[in-house]
């Protein structure tokens, strides 16, 4: 499998162009007009390397990102995701590597990179003790944006993120989905041409993270514009044209979301058995797969899962508690590449603490 | 198997029909804006402003008049002839705590940055297409000027300890703690530049702040001290703003010269006492080394 993800993420982008192998990427091709990868890409990344120190955070990545794009970072927390989109906007220096982005390499030609980017960050970084108007006329003003224009395209950007109403009230009184409706159109006043997005709904109830995405689709839809985001929510993932799987500061694979879940080579089926041993046995013996034992579980991957069910519960000799079939998720995907699951408990802990410190720090309500 | 489709071009957004405003521009602009969130902070919160009255208005009253009552500067002396005016310790301490209100408003305005660039405003601009140059000299205005600001507001009190206000001397001391304050703050952005976190905040005040404040000639008249003591106050570019302050608020009050003369007026280095002006040159001179430094600390990317 590990072989096939490198020869996967060798063949990106020549042969993604204008293919379609399945339904389902059909179903995206449709969804997502224009979309698919074209042209000369915006992005281009060649083994961007960086350390913390002795830590090497990320590991000599390579990928590029079409117009018009979105391009999703998928990876546990401490893969390296963030570091590389601060590579990527010019906030870090790469240890190694290249990278240049509409055109301008990333260090020789950073203020010409900065220009063509707008950035959403991980942590809130709005001044919440000014208005929500102020914060995006000081944004255009360092953008360099003539009085006339900032004006006309504060009003365009607070429509549309329905926040027109509530411009000249200060931010601290907003909730967390409309600081970050907010970011989006500040990041948006210089008409970037990449949209960079790092963890954007981190810390959000689910149906602001909805609600954002509606926005960030509708997005894409009206402006065409190119984005790079990051998260480590599976769900979220599913949203982005494609998907690059970081662990360990290293790129997994990288493929469309229907083609990685295809990786996993079918169903994902879970047993629960009064003698797991046995049945892991007799379940290698007849249908030709080994499954891993998870929580107390059977785990494995089988094409054609639903039909096998009367089958299995025939071969199995062993009580069975409990058996469920599912489609494959990225999270599978995941498993099936590193072996672990994205959200592990510690990921768990550490992003409830955030959520509790960004909570704190942007009195959400 | 494969179906090819035909992929429409991508519309970009109309970025290159909008001029935007040069380099130059943007930058100048950059350090109006900066200076202006910084003074538009300060206006609206107003609770910041009257509790950041707490800590100098104690020091005015509480430790100046429980000072004042069992030592009286000069007037005590008993070999002075009767009728001479004397001098309220509260009046002696004014300047003091002015330079104190400064001193902190300035600092504690310049560390913001820590927060502002983990978290904050400050974090979005460091990817601006302006130079951080620019954010640097836009933060110290800003910084400098809601320190002169809040300083000015602990002017009400004066007439409570014996400090005769002018219009002259309002201005005179406004310019002069302004000058101290861009020097402090310019400080401030070079201690910020080298915390990678807020948690470094309570050594700098244990170990910086509170010294620079002791150390300065607020609170005493730096006259007759030990020799190491002496050396530090010297090496306290605070020392070189409280005299000038002091000088301005004390001269205005008419008093003989040897109630001057025992206060010790004047920083003396190797034994010449300098003048105000050749002070607030050795402020100036800080704050121009100060800034540049600050600059070029913050130009570092890492
Ligand atoms: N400023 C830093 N100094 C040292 N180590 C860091 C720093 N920032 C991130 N790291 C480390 O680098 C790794 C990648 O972090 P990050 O890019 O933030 O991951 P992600 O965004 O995917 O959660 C982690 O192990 C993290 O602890
Ligand atoms: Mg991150």
């Amino acid at each position: 499998m590990a072989d096939m993800a490198a020869e996967e993420q060798t063949l990106q982008g020549e042969q993604l162009n204008g293919q379609i192998q399945s339904p389902a990427d059909l179903r995206m091709a449709v969804a997502s007009e224009g979309v698919r990868p074209a042209g000369a890409p915006i992005i281009e990344v060649e083994g961007l390397t960086r350390h913390y120190g002795k830590l090497e955070a990320v590991k000599g990545i390579s990928f590029e990102v079409y117009p018009g794009e979105i391009f999703g970072f998928l990876g546990p927390n401490g893969a390296g995701k963030s570091t590389t989109i601060n590579m990527l906007c010019t906030l870090l220096r790469p240890t190694a590597g290249r990278a240049r982005i509409a055109g301008y390499d990333l260090v020789t030609q950073r203020n010409k990179v900065r220009e063509s980017i707008g950035l959403i960050f991980q942590d809130p970084s709005l001044d919440d003790r000014l208005t929500a108007d102020e914060n995006l006329r000081f944004h255009a003003t360092v953008y360099g944006l003539p009085a006339a224009v900032s004006k006309q395209r504060r009003e365009e950007l607070l429509k549309m993120v329905d926040l027109y109403d509530r411009r000249d009230q200060l931010v601290r009184t907003f909730s967390g989905g409309m600081k970050r409706r907010l970011e989006i159109a500040r990041g948006l006043l210089h008409y970037p041409r990449v949209l960079f997005l790092d963890e954007p709904t981190i810390g959000l109830d689910p149906q602001t993270r909805l609600h954002l995405w509606s926005y960030i689709l509708n997005l894409r839809q009206q402006k065409q514009i190119t984005m790079f985001l990051t998260t480590h929510y599976m769900d979220e993932a599913e949203y982005c044209d494609r998907i690059a799987i970081i662990d360990h500061g290293k790129i997994v694979a990288l493929d469309t979301p229907s083609r990685l879940k295809d990786m996993v080579g079918g169903d994902v089926i879970r047993l629960r058995t009064s003698d797991n041993a046995v049945a892991a046995q007799q379940i290698k013996e007849h249908f030709g797969v080994e499954p891993r034992e998870n929580k107390g579980e059977l785990v494995f991957e089988i094409a054609g899962g639903e039909e096998l069910v009367p089958r299995i519960v025939e071969k199995v000799t062993a009580r069975i508690a409990s058996i469920s079939v599912r489609r494959p998720t990225l999270d599978d995907v995941f498993i099936k590449l590193t072996g672990r699951e994205i959200r592990d408990e510690e990921a768990d802990a550490r992003e409830l603490m955030r959520g509790f410190m960004r909570s704190r720090r942007w009195g959400r309500r | 198997m494969a179906t090819t489709v035909v992929t429409p071009q991508p519309v970009r957004m109309e970025q290159s029909l909008t001029p935007i405003n040069g380099p130059f521009r943007r930058n100048l602009n950059t350090i109006v804006i900066i200076w202006y969130r910084e003074v538009l902070r300060f206006v609206r919160d107003w609770i910041r402003i009257i509790t950041s009255l707490a800590q100098p208005l104690m020091f005015l009253f509480i430790f100046g008049s429980g000072l004042s009552s069992s030592l009286n500067v000069v007037g005590s002396q008993a070999n002075l002839p009767p009728g001479t005016p004397t001098l309220d310790f509260r009046t002696f301490l004014f300047p003091g705590v002015l330079s104190m209100t400064v001193l902190f408003t300035s600092i504690f305005s310049a560390i913001s940055i820590v927060w502002d660039r983990e978290f904050g405003f400050l974090r979005e601009m460091l990817v601006a297409p302006i130079s951080r140059t620019s954010l640097v000299l836009g933060k110290a205005l800003g910084g400098s000027t809601i320190a002169m600001l809040q300083g000015t507001i602990m002017l009400i009190f004066a007439p409570l300890v014996g400090v005769n206000l002018s219009v002259g001397l309002v201005v005179k001391l406004m310019l002069e703690m302004l000058l101290l304050a861009f020097s402090l703050t310019s400080l401030g952005i070079v201690i910020a530049s080298r915390m990678k976190s807020m948690e470094g905040f309570q050594m700098i005040m244990q170990f910086f702040l509170m010294p620079m404040f002791f150390l300065s000639g607020a609170l005493f008249p730096l006259r007759n001290l030990p020799g190491w003591l002496a050396f530090l106050t010297k090496i306290n570019p605070v020392t070189y703003g409280v005299d000038p302050l002091r000088q301005a608020v004390l001269r205005a009050l008419n008093l003989p010269q040897f109630v001057l003369d025992a206060l010790g007026l004047g920083v003396k280095v190797f034994d010449t006492t300098l003048s105000t002006s050749v002070e607030l040159l050795i402020v100036a001179i800080l704050g121009l080394i100060f800034i540049v430094w600050g600059a070029l600390a913050f130009n570092k990317q890492d």
